[in-house]
């Protein structure tokens, strides 16, 4: 009862659960059905354009700080001083400049991510060895297809160790949007908060964290596929590993 | 440049820094979170990740634990706690705190046991050495740089996601930032995210000093730093 003068919504079809305000509800789910596929909409565009663009962006910055050392420094200083800035803080910063809306969150997200792609994608680039770009630019390779046919390729399980972290934090930090109203399922877990609604915070709180396991899971799984040689040789490296820890007295 | 300046204006007068609302009150309460948050993730991790990495066992545990952890709001978790057992103590905001640490400390930590050179390990052995003395005396010592980044990148960490205590109305400097968001003073919202910033910048400081001062080894592992590390083991965590 508490419940419904606080959420002030209409209680249109009041299953029992939504009356006591269980934990778990399947009434909530059923009645609110449309408001959580928005909210979950809204969370997947806002992470994956998050991402996306922090991509686009980490790449470019990644090769400036390979190709001209003294760069790599500041790059990686820069990002990594722009992770320790709060997400409360970051959004509440932004909000002047961009007023409340889904640029906010995106923007937020964006510059979080960069911290993690720039420097994975930059270990992934240093590490492939210096022998294979010779031999790529003895076959006649030029420098973009040296960069895309070969470097890249062989980056692809450093760069998507990052792009899994990166995906993962960012659909979990989506939910901040929520002081916004931009922050897809935190959108119903602030509007819970503030109405002591269980229902609605525990069944937002698990759809988030699936969509980040399901989004990891996919991730991996498109590394496997990109990258087939990598697996084989971890598999067999970690064989061979596991033999030598067993071995020991 | 106006809003640097509200900012800065901001915080030079004197009225924001006493009484309930003013920064060294909610400083007060950022720092006793922080801590009281570091100790008990320290408590509960460090063990655990010591002696999984030592007996070489659950490490599929010890590595996935970070990355469900990273899938699991924070925010989400807080309110979740708020809910369940009321807003009347600091608990939830500490609980949810040592959920958000536990995972990245107990992952560098395993990490960093398991990175120790096996033949150290294994000479160790040979020279008569018990379980409790390698663990001590050699993986300990040789592991510690590790852990310890663990625990520093883990603080931080816990500097910055305090604020988020503040949503929900706990304590903190996030509640600054709060303040002047509803009020629509850009000006002290700048400067609660400064402060946060800056504090967590001075802890980072903290440790890097502290590490540097207490690392008997520095000069020699200098040298070697570059190629020591695991890819990925970069402890990395969500900002939140």
């Amino acid at each position: 009862m508490v419940l419904a003068s606080a959420s002030a919504r209409p209680l249109a079809a009041s299953g029992n659960c939504l009356v006591t305000n269980e934990w778990v509800c399947p009434e909530y789910v059923r009645s609110r059905k449309q408001e959580l596929i928005d909210a979950t909409v809204q969370h997947l565009q806002l992470s994956s354009v998050s991402v996306l663009i922090g991509l686009l962006l980490a790449f470019p910055l990644a090769l400036v700080a390979r190709r001209w050392r003294a760069s790599a420094g500041p790059v990686l200083g820069v990002t990594t001083i722009l992770y320790t800035i709060p997400s409360l803080a970051m959004f509440s910063i932004l909000v002047p400049f961009l007023g409340l809306a889904a640029s906010v969150t995106v923007t937020g997200l964006v510059l979080y991510s960069l911290t993690i792609l720039v420097r994975n994608i930059l270990a992934g680039l240093q590490g492939v060895p210096e022998d294979v770009r010779e031999a790529a630019r003895g076959m006649g390779y030029g420098p973009l297809r040296l960069l895309l046919g070969v470097e890249v390729r062989l980056a692809l399980p450093t760069i998507f160790a990052g792009l899994r972290i990166a995906t993962v934090s960012t659909i979990s930090l989506v939910t901040i949007g929520g002081i916004i109203d931009h922050g897809g399922l935190g959108n119903l877990i602030y509007e819970g908060n503030q109405s002591l609604f269980k229902a609605e915070v525990l069944t937002a709180s698990v759809l988030c964290v699936v969509i980040a396991i399901t989004a990891d899971l996919l991730l991996l799984g498109v590394q496997r596929l990109l990258t087939p040689w990598a697996n084989a040789g971890k598999q067999s490296r970690f064989r061979r590993r596991a033999t030598t820890v067993e071995a020991m007295p | 440049m106006n809003k640097i300046t509200g900012a800065w204006s901001w915080l030079t007068t004197s009225s924001h820094w006493s009484g309930v609302d003013g920064v060294w009150n909610r400083l007060g309460e950022h720092l006793f979170l922080t801590v009281v948050c570091m100790l008990i993730s320290c408590a509960v991790a460090l063990p655990i990740g010591l002696a999984l990495g030592h007996l070489g066992k659950g490490g599929t545990l010890a590595i996935n634990v970070s990355n469900v952890g990273r899938a699991v709001p924070t925010f989400a978790v807080l309110v979740l706690l708020l809910i369940l057992l009321g807003t009347g103590s600091q608990w939830p905001t500490i609980l949810a705190l040592v959920l958000f640490a536990v995972p990245p400390l107990l992952t560098n930590t395993y990490v960093g046991m398991r990175e120790v050179d096996r033949d150290v390990v294994q000479a160790a052995r040979g020279m008569g050495m018990t379980g409790g003395q390698m663990l001590w005396r050699v993986e300990l010592p040789l592991a510690m740089p590790l852990i310890m980044t663990g625990v520093r990148s883990a603080a931080v960490q816990v500097v910055a996601t305090a604020t988020v205590a503040a949503i929900p109305g706990g304590g903190g400097l996030g509640r600054i930032i709060t303040a002047g968001f509803s009020n629509f003073d850009t000006p002290q919202v700048f400067a609660g995210a400064v402060l946060v910033a800056v504090l967590a910048l001075l802890v980072e400081a903290l440790f890097v000093g502290g590490q540097w001062l207490l690392d008997p080894a520095r000069r020699r592992r200098r040298r070697t730093a570059v190629c020591s590390g695991p890819a990925g083991a970069a402890p990395a965590d969500a900002p939140a």
